[in-house]
């Protein structure tokens, strides 16, 4: 591998990685309040993604639209796609999820009531949508504006990194300055004692659900802008960014950005060593390392202690 | 102090008003919206087919057709029925089930104690079962044949060894199938149907034992560096270790023979003591020689769950810190409980593979070994009866659906189905009673009911 390909892969893993540690970022939360894989969640990547599609079918950008227009078209696009996702996570988390609450039911039957609804979620967009995969339709022209160490940046990827970036600073500020930021944090730390002392556990619940939601829907919107739009998007993804937030230290969110982007390298890297068919074994291959050595996770877990 | 006292200047009627709920705030009113939202949602999944040429198509259709409000018809009857006529139907179905328990109860009862006094009723009850078992199936049609061996049949024997894993020794194992696939593979290697040569080509029968013997050696392989994980995170890391043997069955074409597998993999057969007979590709035979193994192993198991070993597996479950307190192994009993659980998917999948002559990595996909989680919980983990009518049920619950919905809808019924049940049956169709007892005390409270109650490394 040339040094100019170090670079090159090395540029499309950080963009990877930040869209993985966006996706991550939902599972950690939920964890964190919850002790819950909320397997769904790459689900609400996928629905997310089709909430950006139908807004953009419902606008339809034309062919070549002006500089303000296509940044119309990419904010729509990125509503509708976290209107869906937050949507999505919400009502997931009051049908699914809080009669199993109420119930204080161990932790394996919520397990299997996210798959469930993991199972249900998919192939119900598979019904409603079709089957096939859909490209988004087209926003922007696509170009290079940018290179970074001799790699080419296009608006695209662009596009991507500076929204995880910024959502990713968001959120660390919403979790760390804002009154529900403490609430999520108390709830973490220890449900009980949060809501002895006057916190509404189900609204704190509730909200993180739809904090991931949008980061999950809005991640959903830039994969498929990468790629394309399709009811079982959302599988192997999801797996990863799982995979991603256990490595960081599940519940840690500062850590679900660290393994985000620690696994996008990874992965991107293995393909010029090893081929693109080895990807997604580089991934769980790390994950295994790391637990052997740090069954906590590299940043240590729990959204109350670390974040 | 400047403290306004609030209470002076609030009327009694104005403080009424205050605390008074707007009417679609009410309970019964949230029950409405609720039901209202189902009705919706039960339209959309009983809606037409969408396309990718018009993703609106089937929103738009079910919104402007009939279904919808017969949808929400049904829904909000049923809200009616419950808001406003419940006290007469409750009074009939007590009424009635008064009745029935008087009718019934009371002989239901006796007959269970009898049968848990009497064993050889016992035995009586379990021959007739399996006379049963082995004679209805040739009554039924081909394609029912096959979806009982080729699927019911080897997912019972997976799920059973699944159950140990997770239903007796709490261990959340969400890689399960890959040891199917390693059985798999193994036949595919020992009777020289893989790019590389075996030492010696063996006879099907002999490749159980040696299958059996490989699986145990994986099941130990990723039991040891996965032990100091619990919970969530031998969730995932076993779903990572799916991950690997399916991508390196794919991937590794000299060895595994990539995305083409294995072709021609011969049949079962004897030639012994002047018995000569081959199992061909009808289903009843093959049919024979799983329950065969079933009772086998569940003889096997059952002994093993009352053992020794069984009552270890239970007190690792429940907590794993005391049992290593009271001098349990619990490095050897985890690592014995992955080994014994993968054994079973050894003799699937040298069946499953000697049935279909041909394998390959698509056969192996991660879905599956979700999707056999959800057949043990589904059942009741823990208990044998439960894991085998749980897999029955959700196996056959999608091919009986090919008839009246669009088959590519199934998996969203069954999803449907996996979250109704956990909210309404936790414990499964036929839950173990001591699992059932470990549910209520942990909804109590009192107690936690698996062994992923507590995060990776204990409480710090």
């Amino acid at each position: 591998m040339s040094l100019q390909e170090f670079w090159d892969y090395l540029v499309l893993g950080v963009m990877l990685g930040s869209l993985y540690a966006v996706i991550a970022i939902g599972y950690t939360l939920v964890y964190g309040v919850l002790q819950l894989i909320n397997f769904a969640h790459s689900e609400v990547f996928m629905l997310g993604a089709y909430g950006s599609l139908i807004v953009l079918q419902l606008v339809s950008p034309g062919d070549n639209p002006s500089v303000m227009a296509s940044i119309g078209f990419v904010a729509l696009a990125m509503a509708g796609s976290a209107l869906f996702g937050g949507v999505t996570a919400y009502g997931l988390e009051k049908v699914a999820y809080r009669p199993l609450r109420r119930r204080g039911a161990p932790r394996l039957i919520f397990l299997i009531t996210a798959i469930g609804a993991s199972f249900f979620l998919y192939n119900l967009a598979g019904k409603l949508f079709g089957r096939d995969p859909l490209p988004l339709p087209e926003m922007y022209e696509n170009r290079e504006i940018f290179s970074l160490f001799g790699a080419g940046v296009n608006i695209t990827q662009l596009l991507q990194f500076a929204t995880a970036v910024v959502m990713m600073v968001l959120l660390d500020l919403v979790v760390n300055r804002t009154k529900l930021g403490m609430g999520i944090r108390a709830v973490a730390q220890d449900a009980e004692v949060a809501g002895l002392m006057g916190v509404n556990i189900d609204k704190v619940v509730s909200r993180t659900f739809i904090i991931g939601g949008v980061l999950g829907g809005v991640a959903g919107f830039l994969f498929a802008n990468l790629n394309q739009v399709s009811y079982t998007m959302g599988f192997i993804p999801g797996i990863t960014a799982f995979a991603a937030a256990v490595v960081g230290g599940i519940g840690n969110i500062r850590g679900a950005m660290f393994g985000g982007v620690l696994i996008g390298i990874v992965e991107t890297m293995t393909v010029p060593l090893l081929g693109d068919e080895w990807r997604s074994v580089s991934a769980m291959v790390v994950l295994i390392l790391v637990l052997m050595f740090r069954p906590m996770g590299i940043l240590g877990e729990r959204v109350g202690r670390a974040a | 102090m400047s403290t306004v006292d609030t209470s002076q200047n609030l009327t009694p009627s104005a403080a009424a008003k205050l605390r008074r709920t707007a009417w679609y705030r009410t309970e019964r009113y949230t029950r409405l919206w609720a039901m209202i939202a189902l009705g919706l949602l039960l339209a959309l999944v009983t809606g037409e087919q969408g396309n990718t040429r018009d993703i609106f198509y089937s929103i738009t259709h079910t919104l402007t057709g009939v279904n919808l409000w017969v949808c929400l018809g049904a829904t909000v009857g049923v809200w009616a029925l419950r808001e406003f006529a419940a006290t007469p139907i409750k009074g009939a179905v007590s009424a009635a089930r008064g009745s029935a328990a008087a009718a019934a109860g009371g002989p239901v009862g006796s007959l269970r104690a009898r049968f848990q006094a009497d064993k050889r009723l016992r035995l009586g009850a379990y021959a007739v079962l399996l006379v049963l078992v082995l004679v209805v199936p040739s009554g039924l049609e081909r394609s029912w044949q096959t979806v009982l061996v080729d699927q019911i049949a080897i997912f019972a024997l997976l799920a059973i060894g699944l159950n140990v894993v997770i239903g007796w020794a709490g261990l959340l194992d969400l890689g399960f199938f890959a040891f199917f696939a390693v059985g798999a593979y193994s036949t595919a290697f020992w009777t020289g149907r893989l790019p590389v040569e075996p030492p010696v080509v063996l006879n099907n029968f002999w490749v159980i034992p040696v299958a059996v013997l490989t699986c145990l050696v994986c099941g130990v392989l990723l039991g040891a560096p996965t032990l100091r994980l619990r919970g969530d995170y031998l969730a995932i890391v076993t779903l990572g270790f799916h991950e690997i043997i399916y991508l390196v069955a794919k991937n590794a074409d000299g060895i595994t023979g990539g995305p083409q597998g294995a072709r021609l993999i011969p049949d079962f057969s004897i030639d012994f003591a002047g018995i000569e007979y081959t199992w061909s590709i009808k289903p009843l035979p093959y049919w024979y020689l799983l329950v065969f193994f079933i009772v086998l192993v569940i003889i096997l198991f059952s002994r093993l769950e009352h053992s020794r070993v069984g009552r270890a597996w239970t007190a690792i479950r429940e907590d794993e810190i005391a049992a290593a307190a009271n001098g349990v192994n619990t490095v050897q009993f985890k690592l014995m409980a992955f080994a014994i659980g993968a054994s079973t998917s050894g003799v699937a999948g040298v069946i499953f593979t000697s049935k279909y002559g041909y394998i390959n990595p698509e056969v192996f996909p991660l879905l599956q070994s979700i999707l056999i989680l959800a057949y043990v919980i589904f059942g009741g983990m823990g208990s044998i009866p439960g894991v085998l009518i749980g897999t029955a049920i959700l196996v056959w619950l999608p091919e009986a659906l090919k008839d009246w919905v669009d088959p590519s809808d199934r998996y969203m019924y069954l999803g449907a189905l996996l979250v109704v049940m956990m909210i309404y049956r936790p414990q499964g169709v036929w839950p173990s009673r001591r699992r059932q007892r470990e549910l209520k005390l942990a909804e109590e409270g009192s107690g936690d009911a698996d062994a992923t109650s507590e995060p990776a490394g204990g409480k710090n």
